[in-house]
């Protein structure tokens, strides 16, 4: 097999003096596309973090191609949850992708045609051509995050990490979204690390999930992990995972009881739901 | 009007337009108007304490604002960057109390440190000025791409290694060396409106980062020429013309972008 892009041993981070990741070890190899899941509080955002290099590691290591992390940031895109512009912000979309590509460097964001056809082709990869000269801050909530993955991709990073990019989205530009990711997973190549709540979405172009639980990660291809009997255990919560033709959907279980009056005795395990 | 008196009054004031623009497109793009208020105001007491001490008043103001910028950033450190800042203005304010309180000659003084003095420009001051002029300009074209990502995503700038604490505290410096060296001319108040009013409107006007900064130029230029000019010949004090042009250029821009946009809006939909 080719070497992995992302390769992470027994990872260890505490925030605060609180023990956050315990011994987390997994491997991203190129063209991947990984889901990462878990409920609130597992620790995914903190896991991104120490990948990106802005969250210190207490034991562990990180290594993007070989190198570790923070040598060669320039390696991994980004591209965070909330996504918020000032709509005075005095950047066009093009000048977003560029500072991608020379923001760290000083003077003057001057013209140069070699960086224009760079940032061209950032915004051609994202369809982002159609509002490359609007300002960022009028662009609307999908727009905006397109302009952001431009940002990332402009570097030609061989990891990319998106936190929680269907948040938000409605069905159209999700599908959009999850294709365009895909689409980027095959074609450049690209290792991609992306969060989701809901992986319903992303089940078409996923081949790989990681999922975090009490600070250990459990990671697994699609056709392992993608069971009812297996992401209810995963959850703690009954799930039924519905296959009809191609397309598979994971459902949540209806309620067994209001969550506040089940009796003691009566929490149900997922075995039992089933 | 342009008599060998005043020309010294002319250059400095299209220097301090000049630089007052760079470092003002920061000053909108971090929505630190607040701390571009308070700098100027918490330093006049500054010049006070050199008037006592009989220095420099140049001297004072650098003194005091970068106290002010060391403090400032200690408190913002803590959290609430806009308690921090009221805090830290009000503390130099009480200062400069106590200090004018001690000096015999206070109200001409203030007045003119507060509202401007653009007559008060000797050949000696010229080149400390000019000398700092020169200073922030290199500095803003030289942290441009790093403050502006800063401003606008501070987490993507991280990525690139660049970080926030320290852009801040480069913001904070230039904008401290702008305050100290425009408050003897155009005066505290001036030059938050000199520093807020041109970028803000060329920021209504365009998006391209290049362009804004041009605008942001013109207008400031505009501005304080034209303010020195009514003010020589109607005598009335040139704080008020910049302060009428300064929020005159602000609303007039907005108003064209809503405009601008509403039409835009509707040939959408």
């Amino acid at each position: 097999m080719q070497d992995p892009i992302l390769s992470v041993a027994h990872l260890s981070v505490d925030l605060g003096g609180r023990g956050i990741l315990r011994d987390v070890s997994f491997d991203l190899h190129p063209g991947q596309l990984c889901a990462l899941i878990g409920e609130n509080g597992a620790g995914k955002t903190t896991l991104l973090r120490s990948l990106l290099g802005l969250t210190p590691h207490r034991a562990g290591q990180v290594w993007i191609e070989g190198v570790p992390v923070g040598q060669r940031r320039i390696l991994v895109g980004y591209v965070p949850q909330k996504i918020v512009f000032d709509v005075d912000v005095p950047l066009r979309t093009r000048d977003l992708v560029q500072l991608g590509l020379d923001g760290h460097r000083l003077g003057l964001p001057l013209f140069s045609s070699g960086k224009k056809t760079m940032v061209d082709q950032a915004l051609q990869m994202v369809g982002a051509e159609a509002f490359a000269d609007q300002r960022v801050g009028e662009l609307s909530g999908g727009q905006q995050q397109r302009a952001v993955i431009a940002h990332a991709l402009v570097r030609q990073p061989r990891l990319l990490i998106l936190d929680e990019p269907l948040a938000n989205l409605d069905f159209r530009s999700a599908n959009a979204l999850v294709a365009l990711l895909g689409t980027l997973a095959r074609t450049q190549r690209i290792a991609m690390l992306v969060t989701a709540h809901d992986m319903n979405p992303l089940l078409p172009v996923m081949d790989r999930l990681i999922y975090l639980v009490g600070g250990q990660v459990a990671t697994g291809s699609v056709e392992e992990v993608v069971q009812s009997e297996v992401l209810s255990k995963l959850y703690g919560y009954p799930v039924t995972v519905l296959r009809h033709g191609q397309r598979v959907l994971v459902l949540p279980d209806a309620a067994v009881e209001p969550s506040g009056v089940i009796a003691a005795g009566q929490v149900s395990s997922p075995e039992k739901a089933n | 009007m342009f008599s060998s008196f005043m020309l010294n009054t002319w250059i400095v004031a299209t220097a301090i337009a000049f630089v007052a623009a760079f470092v003002g497109f920061f000053v909108v793009a971090r929505r630190s108007a607040f701390a571009a208020h308070a700098l100027p105001l918490g330093a006049f007491p500054g010049a006070a304490a050199a008037n006592l001490l009989g220095i420099d008043p140049l001297i004072g103001l650098l003194v005091f604002v970068g106290m002010g910028v060391l403090l400032l950033r200690q408190l913002v450190r803590m959290g609430r960057r806009d308690v921090g800042t009221g805090l830290v203005l009000v503390l130099f304010l009480g200062v400069g109390a106590l200090l004018l309180s001690m000096t015999s000659e206070y109200a001409p003084a203030v007045f003119s440190l507060l509202f401007g003095e653009v007559l008060g420009v000797s050949d000696a001051d010229l080149l400390p000025i000019l000398g700092i002029c020169v200073l922030v300009v290199v500095g803003i074209v030289l942290y441009f791409r790093p403050l502006l990502l800063d401003s606008t995503f501070p987490d993507l700038a991280a990525l690139q290694g660049i970080r926030a604490s320290r852009m801040d505290l480069v913001f904070l410096t230039l904008l401290a060396l702008v305050t100290a060296t425009a408050l003897p001319v155009v005066g505290a108040f001036l030059v938050f409106t000199l520093l807020v009013g041109p970028p803000a409107a060329a920021q209504a006007l365009s998006g391209n980062p290049m362009r804004v900064l041009a605008l942001s130029v013109i207008f400031a230029e505009g501005c304080i020429w034209s303010a020195i000019a009514l003010s020589y010949w109607t005598n009335w004090p040139i704080g008020f013309f910049v302060g009428a042009i300064g929020a005159g250029l602000f609303t007039v821009a907005r108003s064209y972008r809503h405009w601008n946009q509403r039409q835009r809006n509707f040939v959408t939909v």
